[in-house]
């Protein structure tokens, strides 16, 4: 349904557009119907511009994106609109993703008069209370508010609650779990879950690797706008390759056991790598990690970007 | 176009609000003069109606006379009539022109954007004497509407490139991504995304522009390049000053019109920081 | 006794009413504790924090009283609050990572925020170096500006300016929330290193994640919509909480390598009560699988074992 092909994005900035960030290199990755895969990263390494560019938000720099083969740079305007009533996104900062002058509801009236212009407002009201109630907000204590006047979390799960009025294909989600709080975010997970049974493709962007694990099929780790590793999320979870996976799944706090004092240094070197974009931080780089590492195929679909896991004393 | 936050709140807000109902009483006062005044004198403003010259304001001359002996009163509400139209459509237009050019530049970017930014370079490199010297020296009579005309066409650049500013990092916050998520058209999400932000930020813009509209009148009007014929505030203070009606102590020549003035800009001064609080919704709960 | 807190009410003012977001919190944090704070999304974390901080309105106090080092706080004036700011309680607010203003270097930001306070940016340079050379950041970054600096260094950076002057009290609202988990690890352990040093006396850590907290807290508190349900130490609220709503909170965290496919986590049915009419007694009677009729009494928060408080009638004292 959507594929990403050698998509790479780079933004200017500075005086003159003259200095480069380069957030996105390279990524390729595909996604069919009922599918979750799960992009890992930290923070700055290039997701929510991944999701923007699913969303046709942001054009890509080279590249290309394709919804059910039609590249998403060739929509036109008229276009768009089809496009983004089969595809949504929430997006990560609810602090700014409300115009603070409004009350938050807003959003719903907007969505409602470009797209559902002919629901009536008996009909409409009772699919907003119960999409509202789908992410466990109490409808009566988030209407009629402005933006400062909710939790985080409340605001975006009404972001989540506006994106479910839309029977959507594709999801973006960039971590919407982030600010809410476990019992919220279990729920908020199983009806993602069951979004997914009914066939709805989800690009669930976050940056925990557990949480990646219980609702995605397959995940991405990105690091600096690199694929360093991609899989299965089982395989991946279980039998991390890359060193920055390995050294992410080590460092997951856990609750049975407390992280001991010693055996751990936090990561030192934040520079970008010649070559391998982790070799500054990584703990196995040498003298051939100065050219970038081709990905290899270590088990059926799981791909490591690394030059040691070639190697026998890996 | 711009939709008002929604209808009661905003009033009720609005009403509570003292900086607001005191500037705006200010300027209806002003405005009241200057439309009803004219209607209470029968004296033509430039004639020479008291042999005594510069007279104390009196029963018959409300505002005292000038040192020809023009009556004080008649050219003060004339001349109030005049800034408010100046104000009005020339600040009106060059806010106008400048919240087209700034909303443009600023929402589209790129090519448009840098087009956009030369043509407001231009503009204010130009300078305006000079054209208005030429356009003077082609007109014979010049009307009011044409003062408008002129202070509207030059006096917008840095209105756009305030707007524009503002427009640049509005535009990169998440809700207008939303925005164009549900679907909306740029120019709709220009209107009622983006605009509404910035309402109290566009008002005082209209209210500077409409404040300078009134002092770039006045200079125009003393240099001889204003209209043909007509009364203004600036002229009258012009005058005053140059007759020597400061070394006279004919205070009631001058301070009328400099109050006018000052009270008018100072007032939708006050007015625009009470909108600010109403516009807010964060604002709004302080006070 | 580094902080103690009674009977906090603050209610947020609003044109339907008085939306009661703290509604009698009591508790006490000691001399080198860090107390961890936990709940549901809109239960009024934050809200605490900022009301030891600044309790400007709409926030309004309608009770309760605030003692930090044997001083009472001035809860419920601005402008003498702001003699503590910073000095005495220091907060690091939620999202303070992104909202550092991008036109300015970091340098130029923090001499800014010091010369509000009246303090030299260049009498405070040493220091200022000796704390980032703590946290491992070069004193390069005072140059750079905001973007260019990942999003771990970011909130190392605002880590050490907020505890600059030496804070009693740090309340740090969701900082490790959008970091990666070796990120996270360094952070969460960066701010038990404060308290090791006594750079900082005693925190106030808020955060959504249980296992972060777990790593770093001496004691976790719970809340549920205003109140304060339950506190104890980390240990026994991970593993034998006692209020069925932490109970159920526990039990919604994944375990290590859960998947959906396999186990289905459960959440907590039902929605939080709105807190512009709260319902009288406890709170999370609607949603509570113990519930009975003394319930609809207002359970106190009592101490049940020793440093353990709980409030819920079903729990012998
Ligand atoms: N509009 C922009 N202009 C210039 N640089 C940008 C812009 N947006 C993002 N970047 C840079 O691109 C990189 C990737 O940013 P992105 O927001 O995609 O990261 P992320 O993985 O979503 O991080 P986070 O977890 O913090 O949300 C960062 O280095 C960021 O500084
Ligand atoms: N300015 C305000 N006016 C009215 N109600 C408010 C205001 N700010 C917050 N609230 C309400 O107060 C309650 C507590 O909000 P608070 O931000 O403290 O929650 P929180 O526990 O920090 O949530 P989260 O974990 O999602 O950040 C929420 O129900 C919210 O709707
Ligand atoms: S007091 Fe009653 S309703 Fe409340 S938690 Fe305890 S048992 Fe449940
Ligand atoms: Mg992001
Ligand atoms: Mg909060």
């Amino acid at each position: 349904m959507l594929s990403l092909e050698r998509v790479s994005k780079v933004y200017r900035v500075g005086t003159f557009g003259g200095g480069q960030v380069r957030a996105v290199s390279e990524l390729s990755f595909a996604l069919a119907p009922g599918e979750v895969v799960a992009l890992i990263g930290e923070s700055g390494s290039g997701k929510s511009t991944v999701g923007r560019m699913v969303l046709n938000l942001l054009p890509v720099s080279t590249g290309s994106i394709r919804f059910d083969g039609i590249a998403l740079s060739d929509l036109r305007q008229g276009d768009r609109k089809d496009y983004w009533r089969r595809v949504q996104g929430v997006f990560q900062d609810p602090f700014s993703a409300y115009n603070p002058i409004f009350k938050a509801d807003r959003i719903f009236r907007t969505l409602r008069a470009e797209f559902f212009p002919r629901v009536e407002t008996g009909d409409w009201n009772r699919r907003l209370d119960g999409a509202l109630q789908a992410v466990g907000l109490n409808p009566q204590q988030v209407r009629d508010k402005f933006p400062h006047q909710l939790s985080g979390g409340q605001l975006q799960r009404l972001l989540i609650a506006r994106a479910l009025l839309l029977d959507v294909q594709l999801l973006v989600a960039d971590e919407i779990i982030s600010m809410l709080d476990a019992s919220t975010r279990v729920d908020v997970l199983n009806l993602l879950a069951d979004l997914k049974a009914r066939g709805m493709a989800i690009l669930f962007i976050t940056h925990d690797l557990g949480l990646a694990n219980y609702l995605s099929d397959r995940v991405i780790v990105l690091y600096r706008g690199c694929m360093v590793e991609a899989g299965p999320a089982e395989a991946v979870f279980e039998n991390p390759q890359h060193p920055y996976t390995r050294m992410l799944v080590a460092a997951t706090p856990r609750l049975d056991c407390k992280w001991p004092v010693s055996d751990w240094t936090p990561p030192v070197g934040e520079g970008e790598g010649l070559g391998c974009v982790y070799s500054a931080r990584c703990p196995l780089c040498d003298g051939q990690c100065n050219r970038p590492p081709v990905p290899i195929e270590t088990a059926a679909g799981h791909r490591v970007a690394c030059w040691r896991v070639a190697d026998p004393g890996h | 176009m711009t939709p008002s936050v929604p209808g009661r709140e905003f009033l009720y807000f609005a009403w509570r609000n003292g900086k607001l109902r005191f500037g705006l009483a200010l300027v209806l006062f002003f405005l009241g003069v200057a439309l009803l005044g004219p209607l209470l004198t029968h004296y033509p403003p430039l004639a020479y109606l008291n042999p005594l010259g510069a007279e104390a304001p009196s029963a018959t001359y409300w505002l005292g006379t000038t040192c020809f002996g023009q009556d004080v009163y008649t050219q003060f509400v004339l001349g109030l009539r005049a800034a408010f139209l100046v104000g009005l459509l020339g600040g009106g237009m060059a806010t106008l022109i400048g919240m087209l050019i700034g909303f443009m530049a600023g929402y589209r970017g790129g090519l448009v954007d840098e087009v956009l930014n030369v043509l407001t370079n231009v503009v204010l490199v130009i300078p305006t004497f000079a054209v208005l010297l030429i356009a003077a020296a082609y007109l014979q009579v010049r009307s009011v509407l044409m003062e408008c005309l002129f202070i509207g066409l030059t006096a917008w650049p840095w209105a756009a490139r305030a707007i524009r500013a503002q427009t640049f990092s509005l535009r990169t916050r998440d809700f207008v991504d939303l925005a164009r998520l549900s679907g909306m058209r740029p120019l709709k999400i220009v209107f009622t995304e983006i605009a509404p932000n910035m309402l109290s930020y566009l008002v005082m813009t209209f209210i500077l522009q409409f404040g300078g509209a009134i002092l770039m009148a006045a200079t125009l009007d003393f240099i001889g390049l204003g209209p043909t014929n007509a009364q203004s505030l600036g002229l009258m203070m012009q005058t005053a000053v140059l007759w020597g009606a400061l070394p006279l102590g004919a205070w009631w020549w001058f301070i009328p019109p400099g109050l006018a003035i000052t009270a008018i800009v100072g007032a939708l001064y006050v007015m625009n920081v009470g909108l600010d609080d109403v516009f807010n919704p964060r604002l709004r709960e302080r006070s | 006794m580094s902080l103690s807190v009674q009977e906090l009410r603050v209610y947020y003012q609003t044109l339907h009413g008085e939306v009661r977001a703290l509604d009698g919190v009591s508790f006490s944090i000691a001399d080198g504790e860090i107390m961890g704070l936990a709940g549901e999304s809109g239960c009024g974390k934050t809200t605490l924090g900022y009301s030891l901080v600044r309790l400007s309105p709409p926030r309004r106090l309608v009770s309760g009283r605030a003692v930090l080092d044997g001083e009472e706080l001035p809860l419920g004036d601005p402008d003498a609050m702001r003699r503590f700011g910073w000095k005495g309680v220091s907060i690091v607010p939620q999202f303070a990572m992104s909202a550092l203003n991008p036109r300015r270097r970091i340098g130029g930001m923090i001499a800014e925020l010091l010369a509000a306070r009246k303090l030299r940016y260049l009498e405070l340079l040493p220091e200022l170096e000796r704390r980032l050379d703590l946290v491992r950041l070069p004193a390069a970054v005072l140059a750079m500006y905001p973007f260019e600096l990942s999003g771990g260094m970011r909130q190392r950076m605002v880590l050490v300016l907020s505890t600059l002057l030496n804070p009693s009290l740090l309340v740090a609202d969701e900082v490790t929330s959008a970091l990666d988990v070796s990120i996270q690890r360094a952070v969460a352990q960066l701010l038990a290193e404060f308290r090791d040093r006594g750079l900082v006396k005693s925190m106030l850590v808020i955060t959504h994640d249980l296992a972060v907290l777990y790593q770093i807290a001496d004691t976790i508190a719970v809340m549920y919509a205003g109140k304060l349900v339950e506190k104890a130490s980390a240990d026994v609220i991970i593993r034998a909480p006692r209020h069925p709503y932490t109970r159920l909170l526990i039990s919604s965290l994944p375990e290590i390598g859960a998947r959906h496919a396999r186990c289905r986590l459960k959440g907590i049915p039902g929605q939080p009560p709105s807190l512009l009419n709260p319902p009288l007694g406890c709170r999370f009677r609607a949603r509570c699988p113990a519930v009975s009729d003394q319930c609809g009494e207002e359970p106190p928060l009592r101490e049940v074992a020793a440093g353990h408080q709980v409030a819920c009638w079903q729990q012998p004292c």
